[in-house]
């Protein structure tokens, strides 16, 4: 169902003739320039936008990187995952734990922190070789929350109270070179190169081999079985690549927010995880990338102070006065998230992504 | 002490099998894993404070008032959010519930805040009575096995001999041959999820009078009553109640001798459980057919 809507929604724009038109980067040269652009506009945004935007930016690209790697499983593998908050948080206390403890270099705990997520991602493919549905839900979930909860009650991590990470320095402190990032638009030059690298890494692993197993999983497990496709291992290693991606993210996080605790990686996170996939657009690399930044910027800003909005702010908080309560006011952004996430399912199961996808063709074919 | 472990243990699982049985009724007739499930009892139960405390009115009055309201919602979320999805994906109707739940709990924190308060429940924990010597059960427990037993035959005889549990059947084994059998299908979902919400709602209420009312009291009793749900094996109704039952006991007894590690230890056997045995321990495992 789901890969019928996403090829109905290709097959206009995307006619392949011939493989190497499929295994290229930039469809085109006109995709090639306008790319180019935007990534020449992100490296020069410190430039034109004012410095305390970077924080969210930011959390934005860290979300971005998480994003993208989820739709590798759910968008392109089609299995689901309730648990990727666990995975975000194995990043950050693993880089944080072993630049404090092990006295590793920023780049080596980042990329150990990503293993170490990624070989649980394979222990949790394993089970969800033969679960389904609700049950890999669950499965994914209990994960999560245990993670959670041993984190939680673990000297080792902290404990409850959470952990301080030090100063991000991605020089060789220990040989002398210290290179110390103390700003928000310093951390962006450090997330920024990382965040395009593994987008672009996803959008090339979709078109290699590994990319078109996932696909073959997702359209049909036992057809894929039947054309070779071994399961254990591709299930397996699109559970630990998406592990990986939020491995790495969570690492970035935790530099981020400077101070974190268990309970910034619960269950409602992971949900946000998936609404940012879903209302991106399923199996599509640019949809995660759009869907995360949507919800993240809803979710840090606009929505973060709904009373201090302008024109509706006052308007809500009367109206809460008089029905509901003005200390809950806060709430309207989950209750703003929720329906958006419904509206998307049920108006436009691809997201923003089909969206765009139906600009595209409106243009092309005009005025037909 | 033992005994007394045990006992609890059932109760509490009990409780916990009859949370899930309202989750494998919407799962076993429309395939929906319904993640609302939880809030839709929260909100109800919210529902049954209001009118205890703001209008005064006796308990059993707002009691079928709260059942009223749970049925409305049931059928209205239905309506509103699962009914418009054509050709929903699994995950998209996770997202669609996912989101009812974020709705509701985003809802009920509004109206009634976050901070705690107390449900007055006519069945208290601290009573206890002593019916045989030695063996101490408090009214809250004996609430939980009278309801569940009885609401266990009720389902029971409603799905085997109404019209409208032998429609569900049908509904639930072959959709498309339901409605050429002149079934209204859609009224049957909706009927699901009314049944359901007003199942959900009861448990809800037992669960509030055990610890306290804010909006987030019933993410862990969902979240265990699910995993319940999944242990039994989600499309069988006794087999939910059983593995309820279980839960409720491992979880008891694991809580006695190590209870930092409580809340996770139901997950942990799920997923072990899961590995063996794909579709729970009670269901039908069916091959996909090609």
């Amino acid at each position: 169902m789901l890969c019928n809507a996403i090829t109905s929604g290709y097959s206009f724009m995307d006619m392949k003739r011939d493989y190497y038109e499929d295994i290229e980067l930039f469809s085109g040269l006109t995709v090639l320039f306008w790319s180019m652009t935007f990534l020449v506009l992100l490296f020069t945004l410190p430039l034109l936008v004012p410095d305390y935007y970077f924080y969210l930016f930011n959390i934005i690209l860290v979300h971005v990187i998480l994003a993208v790697g989820l739709n590798i499983l759910v968008g392109y593998t089609g299995q689901i995952s309730l648990g990727h908050a666990g995975f975000f948080a194995i990043g950050a206390y693993g880089t944080a734990l072993l630049i404090m403890h092990a006295n590793f270099p920023f780049f080596l705990a980042l990329t150990a922190a990503g293993l170490i997520a990624a070989f649980f991602g394979l222990i949790i493919g394993l089970p969800a070789l033969r679960l389904k549905g609700p049950y890999l839900a669950i499965a994914t979930l209990g994960f999560g929350l245990a993670i959670m909860h041993v984190i939680g009650h673990w000297e080792v991590f902290g404990g409850r109270m959470g952990i301080q990470v030090p100063p991000l320095d991605i020089g060789l402190p220990r040989a002398g070179l210290s290179l110390v990032l103390d700003t928000d638009v310093k951390i962006y030059y450090l997330i920024l190169p990382i965040a395009v690298i593994l987008v672009i890494g996803a959008r090339n692993l979709m078109k290699t081999k590994l990319g078109r197993a996932f696909i073959a999983i997702r359209d049909d497990d036992v057809a894929a079985e039947v054309m070779g496709v071994n399961l254990t291992v591709y299930k397996g290693l699109s559970f630990a690549v998406s592990a990986f991606y939020a491995g790495i993210a969570g690492g970035l996080f935790g530099c981020v927010l400077g101070f974190f605790d268990p309970f910034t990686f619960n269950f409602l996170l992971s949900i946000s995880f998936l609404v940012m996939v879903v209302v991106g657009g399923l199996g599509s690399v640019l949809g995660a990338v759009l869907g995360a930044t949507l919800i993240t910027y809803l979710q840090y800003e606009l929505l973060k102070n709904v009373a201090e909005m302008p024109f509706l702010g006052g308007l809500l908080v009367a109206f809460s006065r008089k029905f509901f309560t003005v200390a809950g006011l806060e709430n309207l952004s989950s209750i703003a998230l929720s329906l958006i996430m419904i509206t998307i399912v049920i108006f436009e199961p691809l997201g923003m992504f089909g969206i765009w996808i139906r600009m595209k063709k409106y243009w092309k074919t005009w005025p037909f | 002490m033992l005994e007394q472990l045990i006992i609890e243990g059932i109760a509490i699982g009990a409780c916990y099998g009859l949370f899930g049985v309202a989750v494998a009724i919407i799962y076993k007739t429309s395939e929906v894993v319904n993640f609302a499930q939880g809030e839709m009892g929260m909100i109800a139960t919210f529902v049954a404070y209001h009118i205890l405390v703001q209008y005064q009115l006796p308990f059993w009055l707002a009691f079928i008032l709260t059942m009223a309201f749970a049925a409305l919602l049931g059928c209205l979320i239905e309506f509103l959010f699962l009914r418009p999805a054509k050709d929903p994906t699994v995950l998209g109707l996770i997202i669609i519930t996912l989101g009812a739940e974020m709705l509701l709990m985003g809802l009920a924190s509004w109206k009634w805040g976050a901070e705690q308060k107390a449900f007055a429940f006519p069945l208290s924990v601290q009573r206890t009575m002593e019916p045989l010597p030695g063996f101490i059960i408090n009214e809250w427990s004996l609430g939980v096995f009278t309801l569940t037993t009885l609401i266990m035959i009720l389902l029971f005889l409603f799905f085997r001999y109404s019209r409208l549990g032998i429609a569900m059947r049908a509904t639930q084994q072959n959709r498309n041959a339901a409605r050429i059998m002149g079934i209204k299908v859609e009224r049957v979902f909706s009927f699901t999820w009314a049944l359901s919400s007003l199942i959900g709602t009861v448990a809800a209420m037992f669960f509030a009078a055990r610890s306290v009312l804010d909006p987030n009291f019933m993410m862990e009793p969902f979240l265990r009553a699910f995993a319940a749900a999944v242990l039994g094996g989600l499309t069988s109704i006794p087999g939910v109640v059983l593995g309820g039952l279980m839960l409720g006991l491992i979880e008891n007894f694991f809580g006695y001798a190590w209870p930092q590690w409580k809340p996770i230890v139901a997950f942990v056997i799920i997923i072990g459980i899961l590995t063996i045995r794909p579709s729970g321990l009670f269901a039908k495992h069916y091959i996909k057919k090609v």
